[in-house]
């Protein structure tokens, strides 16, 4: 009766690692001439996600609640492009810009926590309308492109970090790997929510809530508020992770980071989340949008195929993980 | 005098329970707006031949919407999730239908192979989605939401390689009938053909028992099988009606302007088409469903756009009013806001009978 | 031995849209003492614990804990449990996704440093569910452990955390006879420490073995408080119906056997079996009989039904339907063939919650007809009226969601739907489960006329007297296996407990 069976999300999320190095190799061996090898390569990845991964780490929060937030790229979109608006048209310091950033994320956090957990209302209708709203609400503001001049978010964005690693290039030369503060803040992002899930009140709670919502009620577990909470992180992780992304992008559009809610809520699944709540890591997630990342490196090193089949890969490893999780599930149901 | 107020009590009380009073006063809202915006919103002229007017307007763009409600109401209600990837379905039978038509060529300016092969071929493309969509939610009891993510991110890729990276045009009169008017016939097609599919699945529903069996396994599938039904033939046969009726409304969308374009037929309606069902009073978990409800919210919506555009709104900035509108109107329908309601209604009545008992 | 009361509920009030659920109730608990709570379906024992936990407010009345002046209004089981009142309730209120552990300490997790102690809190958790009695590791998901460990860890939980008031609902529905002197050995060690328990409950040998007081709710009113050793169990049971009733008769005794024993069976199974649930049973009931199904709490009852039923697909073995054989894979299959079942768990698999009382008792039957042969109105609502005047089901109206009804009536239409089906062949799994003893006795009663009009029923419950009285085969199973039956002279208490236990070697 006391058998050491191998939790089946540990497993899921050991499949998940064993997957991103079994592309990433692939890739280092196929690709090598055209410098996947590179440590370069590697960091570039963490680089070009880092905002995906904090956005990331806020969708598994209310996933692991039972809940979804499809509102994240809308809200990526609003503070990119509100970022830019008051840097460039109003004048206002960088530091401004983040806190307007983080502003409208919370505010986004704490009006879809209410509706979703005072009001009841499914989290997906919630997030839809949230969705509608930020993409809107970001043409409102401008319809045109607004690029990023300030001088000090200039400095921010490019301010490489530089690593005792690296490779010769052609000339001989040792070029060193680098890479940004954007990639440090969500690698720290990432410690602290996996500790807060691990070992606070709080993140037990969530997994309680996510559970089985009555017995948490009855357990007597304030569940609306712990709901609430859930999204109000969230919210604040998106509005974080959208000023990352904009360190990146360095403009705001009406059409940015259309899609990275997929994205995330790809690489929580992909990473071990089940949707059905109760279950998630966010070092799952972090592997899940190393993944994604990996898929896109491989196709356009690869240079002939159209990025579509970013998507559709994407799409197929989510139905293999989706169908794993539901084999697993299946199996466990008959016992 | 007493007689005709209880009787008046009654029919106002069954009334405001029906459970289309909501989605019918929403509307009712939203026109309202309408014409206090527009006074002539609710004039009809006929030029050249056909009907004109912001009704008309409304009614004929909902077709698409009122297609996509039918199917969706009944995935949500067998299986208390939602297809999302409706629009990318839309998308797949524009695409294998006017690639069909031009034979492989960027534009046409007639039919390289029949029309009823092209039509049948889209509508087989998006029956299989629908049994993609099938398989991964009835047989492996995936999450719907979880399974349609799927075809969401994918489907319009797999448009995209139908038309070879183009958008296919078919400059041909023929196909322009689905999307615009047959022969002298002053009405929209687009209506006929919402009309004629909500008739149909109607007289499906009713008819048989499919309705019954739709409600009971939404309501609980376990207990539904134990009294003998096929719990996972009824979700999947939802899922491949949804994606049949996908196909339907591609095939009108990309009859309206005459080509495939897998970027943006159906783009985002997947999201109005879940509206229209949550305005109908249709519970997003599954179980009872009412399909005049969805027809009503989906009439609504459209009726909103309407509204919004003539306020000259451009298209980037509708989601706005939209987003604001939907939260109103699921706020008022949310479980919360109805038990507030419906507790001080009981306690009106909780005290007129201790004052009957005293 | 308490005299002190700790919990004084008074002229509580109640009232949900057309039901006066509670009227007038007075509730007193003393320090030290178990005190049960009963009364039929719909007497308002779960309205009136939902309203002192805090789900449901109370429209009249007032609530004083230990002794205080002030009246305590709770509005939710988080203020009500920070009152001092913890509540176990029949589902086991737990969540599966986390660890044992977690479920017992969670919201009071021991920390360090602000994070949470693992360490501690499992070495802390095995401590209690030694202390208990209950054995099971600390560290594994809950999800892992069976229905009755689950509820014996609801209960751990409440009992660690020391309230002055403990409220066990329905808590030995899902437990064996060892486990419920378990739970009464438990409940003796915290009234001597002071709490008192309200011990909500429908069985009658459990009352007179563990409470001191009683108290009765009858339609919404308080009966009366009793000393429990001062009043009989007959007065008990006449106090709940309203009625004289004595609940040690035999209703056997007038009935007589019909049974044909040389006719071909109705069912007749061969080495049927479902990997994992069932070892190979042999099987068979003939018209008229009644077979009863007993053994311990996962010795593979249901299981053995479900296989039969095709519930649960048979993976090897022959079944014999009048003689012929056939294969039944699916309900449906089942159904074709004549027979009926209704199953354990009524709430997951029985009612469908928000159809009307008509659609859930047609539905059985509608699927037998088939999605193409839909039913006409005037006949669905004849055969709704039907059963629910045969049955006494009382609901507003035949189009009433079931979900309004209560457990009882429930019951009543799940049997009718089945009944309306015409069966040969009827399956009953825990039919009177959580029913008052009233509407109890009429389902023995329809049971053994429904046989003496032909039909072939096996009868599947926990209390062993009830099948006594209805049935004239026993098959006994243990451990996923059926290992003895037995009838007629051996139909007695002691060689069925005998038969469970082991005495008799396989057959």
């Amino acid at each position: 009766m006391k058998k050491k069976r191998v939790n089946s999300s540990t497993f899921l999320l050991l499949i998940t690692i064993g997957l991103f190095i079994l592309m990433y190799a692939a890739g280092m061996i196929i690709f090598k001439e055209k410098g996947f090898a590179k440590p370069q390569m590697f960091l570039n990845l963490f680089i070009s996600n880092a905002g995906l991964i904090v956005i990331g780490c806020g969708m598994t929060l209310v996933m692991i609640t039972g809940g979804i937030d499809i509102s994240v790229g809308s809200v990526t979109a609003l503070v990119c492009m509100l970022s830019a608006y008051a840097m460039e048209n109003k004048g206002m310091s960088a530091f401004s810009a983040v806190g307007i950033s983080l502003l409208i994320g919370l505010a986004y956090g704490a009006v879809q926590g209410a509706l979703v957990a005072y009001l009841e209302i499914q989290p997906f209708i919630v997030t839809l309308a949230g969705m509608f709203f930020g993409r809107g609400m970001t043409a409102v503001v401008s319809t045109e492109m607004i690029s990023i001049k300030n001088e000090l978010f200039l400095k921010w964005a490019n301010a490489k970090i530089y690593l005792p690693i690296g490779t010769y290039n052609k000339k001989g030369i040792f070029q060193q790997a680098y890479l940004y503060p954007t990639v440090i803040i969500a690698l720290v992002v990432v410690l602290l929510i996996t500790i807060m899930l691990k070992f606070t009140n709080f993140g037990r709670k969530l997994y309680a809530v996510g559970g089985n919502r009555q017995s948490a009620l009855m357990m007597g577990i304030n569940v609306r508020k712990t709901i609430f909470l859930a999204y109000l992180l969230d919210g604040f992780l998106a509005g974080l992770g959208g000023f990352l992304f904009c360190l990146n992008s360095c403009a705001g559009f009406v059409e940015q980071a259309k899609g990275i809610e997929m994205d995330a809520i790809s690489s929580a699944v992909i990473g071990g989340t089940l949707l059905s709540g109760g279950v998630g890591t966010v070092i799952g997630t972090l592997f899940g949008v190393l993944i994604k990342g990996t898929i896109a490196s491989l196709i356009t090193t690869q240079g002939t195929l159209s990025s579509w089949w970013v998507r559709i890969t994407l799409s197929a490893l989510l139905c293999f993980f989706i169908v794993l999780q539901a084999v697993i599930a299946g199996a466990k149901r008959k016992k | 005098m007493k007689e005709t107020e209880k009787k008046n009590n009654t029919i106002w009380k069954r009334l405001t329970r029906h459970r289309l009073f909501l989605p019918i006063v929403c509307l009712l809202v939203v026109l309202l707006i309408n014409v206090i915006k527009t006074p002539d919103f609710f004039s009809i002229s006929i030029n050249n031949g056909v009907l004109y007017g912001y009704l008309i307007d409304i009614i004929n763009r909902a077709s698409e919407l009122v297609i996509l409600a039918v199917g969706m109401t009944l995935v949500t209600a067998a299986s208390g999730g939602q297809d999302i990837s409706v629009g990318a379905v839309m998308a797949v039978s524009g695409a294998v239908c006017c690639q069909i038509l031009s034979g492989g060529q960027v534009s046409t300016n007639q039919f390289q192979n029949p029309l009823i092969l092209a039509v049948l071929a889209a509508l087989i493309a998006s029956v299989l989605c629908g049994a993609f969509n099938g398989i991964l939610v009835a047989n492996l009891h995936i999450q719907p939401m979880v399974a349609t993510l799927i075809l969401f991110t994918a489907g319009r890729g797999i448009a995209q390689l139908v038309t070879k990276g183009q958008i296919t045009y078919v400059r041909v009169d023929a196909y322009k009938v689905f999307g615009g008017y047959i022969g002298s016939c002053p009405i929209p097609t687009p209506i006929f053909i919402a009309i004629f599919i909500v008739i149909l699945m109607t007289l499906a529903l009713k008819k048989t028992a499919l309705g019954l069996y739709i409600e009971s396994v939404g309501i609980n599938g376990t207990a539904s099988r134990l009294v003998g039904l096929n719990s996972t033939m009824i979700k999947f046969l939802t899922y491949i009606i949804c994606g049949l009726l996908s196909g339907a409304a591609g095939i009108v969308a990309s009859s309206r302007i005459y080509s495939a374009d897998a970027n943006n037929i159906g783009l985002n309606m997947e999201m109005d088409a879940i509206l229209a069902v949550a305005l109908g009073g249709n519970v997003l978990g599954g179980g009872k469903f009412s399909l005049a409800g969805s027809i009503i919210g989906a009439y609504t919506i459209q009726a909103l756009t309407t509204t919004l555009y003539a306020m000259n709104v451009s298209s980037d900035q509708l989601p706005v009013y939209k987003a604001v509108v939907v939260v109103i109107i699921v706020v008022l329908q949310s479980p919360v806001f109805q038990k507030y309601v419906k507790s001080r209604k009981v306690k009106k009545e909780a005290i007129r009978m201790l004052e009957e008992g005293k | 031995m308490g005299q002190e009361i700790v919990l004084s509920m008074k002229k509580i009030g109640k009232i949900f849209p057309g039901v006066k659920a509670l009227e007038n109730v007075d509730f007193t608990l003393r320090k030290g003492e178990i005190h049960a709570l009963m009364g039929e379906n719909g007497a308002g024992k779960s309205t009136l614990i939902k309203v002192l936990t805090g789900v449901y407010d109370m429209d009249e009345g007032e609530i004083k804990l230990d002794g205080n002046a002030k009246p305590i209004v709770n509005h939710s089981p988080q203020e009500a449990q920070k009152n001092g009142i913890s509540t176990v309730y029949q589902e086991v209120n737990l969540c599966p996704n986390l660890t044992v552990a977690e479920n017992l300490f969670i919201g009071r997790e021991p920390q360090k440093y602000g994070l949470i102690d693992w360490k501690t809190m499992n070495r802390k958790s095995e401590e209690l569910l030694k202390s208990l009695d209950i054995e099971v590791d600390p560290s594994i998901l809950l999800q892992k452990c069976s229905i009755a460990i689950q509820q014996m860890i609801a209960i751990a939980r409440a009992v660690d955390m020391k309230s002055h008031v403990l409220i066990l609902d329905e808590p030995t529905s899902s437990l064996d006879d060892g486990e419920v002197e378990k739970l009464f050995t438990l409940m003796k060690k915290i009234r001597a420490e002071g709490t008192g328990i309200i011990f909500v409950t429908h069985f009658l040998e459990q009352v007179y073995a563990v409470c001191d007081r009683i108290t009765v709710l009858r339609n919404g009113q308080l009966v009366g408080e009793y000393e429990v050793k001062s009043l009989p169990r007959v007065m008990l049971v006449a106090k709940m119906m309203g009625k004289d009733f004595d609940d040690m008769a035999d209703i056997k005794s007038d009935h007589q056997e019909k049974v044909d024993r040389k006719s071909v069976p109705v069912v007749e199974a061969k080495d049927l079996a479902h990997t994992g649930t069932i070892k190979p049973f042999h099987f068979d009931i003939r018209k008229g009989e009644v077979i009863g199904l007993t053994g311990l709490l996962g010795s593979g009852r249901s299981e053995l039904v479900r296989t039969i039923y095709g519930a649960d697909k048979p993976d090897q073995g022959k079944l014999k339907i009048n003689g012929r054989e056939v294969k039944i894979n699916m309900p449906l299959d089942a159904m074709k063939q004549g027979m009926a079942y209704l199953p354990e768990d009524r709430k997951t698999e029985g009612i469908l919650t928000d159809l009307s009382v008509r659609e859930n008792i047609i539905i059985a039957l509608q699927a037998k007809r088939g999605m193409l042969h839909p039913m006409r109105r005037k006949e669905m609502e004849e055969a709704a009226d039907r059963y629910m005047d045969l049955l006494q089901i009382k609901a507003a109206s035949r189009e009433t969601p079931i979900k309004s009804l209560s457990g009882g009536n429930q019951q009543k239409v799940i049997i009718g739907r089945w009944l309306l089906t015409n069966p040969e062949f009827l399956i009953l799994d825990e039919p009177t489960r959580g029913i008052d003893i009233g509407t109890k006795t009429e389902i023995q009663k329809l049971v053994l006329n429904l046989a003496d009009e032909g039909m072939a029923i096996v009868f599947i419950s926990s209390e062993v007297e009830e099948m006594l009285r209805t049935c004239s085969r026993m098959a006994v199973l243990r451990d996923g296996q059926k290992v003895g039956e037995l009838s007629g002279n051996e139909l007695t208490q002691e060689t069925i407990m005998m038969t469970i236990a082991g005495g008799e070697s396989s057959k």
